[in-house]
């Protein structure tokens, strides 16, 4: 019959499939992504902390070394924390560990939000007590230090 | 019925020590490194003598207390360190390496401050 074969030519023509995936569009980001953008650079500066929380560490293990190897060694890390170059390393440290201190405080609300009788507990109610607890301990390790 | 097995991710743990990690880090770091890198090498405050440092890490639970303050914080940083290589350079394809690298360096600085500790006379 004639109309089969017109129908039979129209299934076969239509459909056209591909045999690959069409390329994704995916612009190129630059590898400098993170700058010109205040909260881009937060982010970056927020990460970047980390590097800082472990050259305290690295200075708190000679420390503990200089203490297992007596007085003189002692003696020779605090000069050695005197040299100009370690002060400006570890003013930079702390202004990274302040900076690391304030937005983890200030991120714990969005991390764990407490909900009390159906409503979300305002942010300052969690963030508030992290900050009285930096002080306190902080207080707390001077004194033992000192004393 | 055969069981669909699927890997389990070891994320959340490793997020766990980075969560614990940037606790400790916010809550005890500040005033050490403020105390050790500039208050004592500055002379604001007078830095305690060998004596009476001694007579501090002696006692068992500063000990613990000084382990932890390294090992937490330095998974803490073993974390956002892998992602801030990720991130800021774009290296996603040498995560492997990364995550050794990072981890690996996170656990042999533990155990350094383990055996510190523990030779402290």
């Amino acid at each position: 019959m004639p109309g089969m074969a017109a129908k039979r030519q129209t299934i076969e023509a239509a459909p056209h499939y591909t045999e690959y995936h069409p390329r994704w569009y995916r612009p190129p980001v630059s590898v400098y992504w993170w700058l010109g953008e205040w909260h881009y650079l937060k982010f970056i500066l927020r990460e970047l902390s980390s590097v800082f929380v472990a050259v305290f560490v690295v200075e708190t293990l000679l420390l503990l070394n200089a203490l297992r190897n007596g007085a003189d060694a002692y003696a020779h890390f605090l000069v050695t924390m005197q040299n100009p170059l370690v002060i400006v390393l570890n003013v930079i440290s702390l202004f990274f560990l302040v900076f690391h201190t304030i937005t983890w405080f200030n991120l714990a609300p969005s991390a764990t939000p407490v909900r009390l009788g159906g409503k979300r507990l305002p942010d300052i109610m969690i963030s508030g007590p992290a900050y009285v607890a930096w002080i306190v301990i902080s207080a707390f390790i001077t004194w033992m230090v000192l004393q | 019925m055969a069981r669909h097995e699927e890997k389990a991710s070891n994320e959340p743990f490793f997020w766990i020590l980075f969560s614990a990690g940037g606790m400790m880090a916010a809550l005890f770091i500040p005033i050490h490194l403020f105390l050790f890198g500039l208050a004592f090498p500055l002379g604001w405050l007078h830095a305690p003598s060998y004596e009476q440092i001694m007579a501090l890490a002696r006692m068992p639970l500063v000990r613990i207390y000084l382990f932890v303050l390294c090992a937490l914080p330095l998974f803490h940083w073993a974390h956002r360190f892998r992602y801030t290589l990720y991130d800021g350079l774009k290296v996603k394809h040498l995560n492997e390496v990364i995550f050794v690298l990072c981890y690996g360096g996170a656990t042999v600085g533990s155990l350094i401050a383990a055996y510190f500790l523990w030779t402290i006379g």
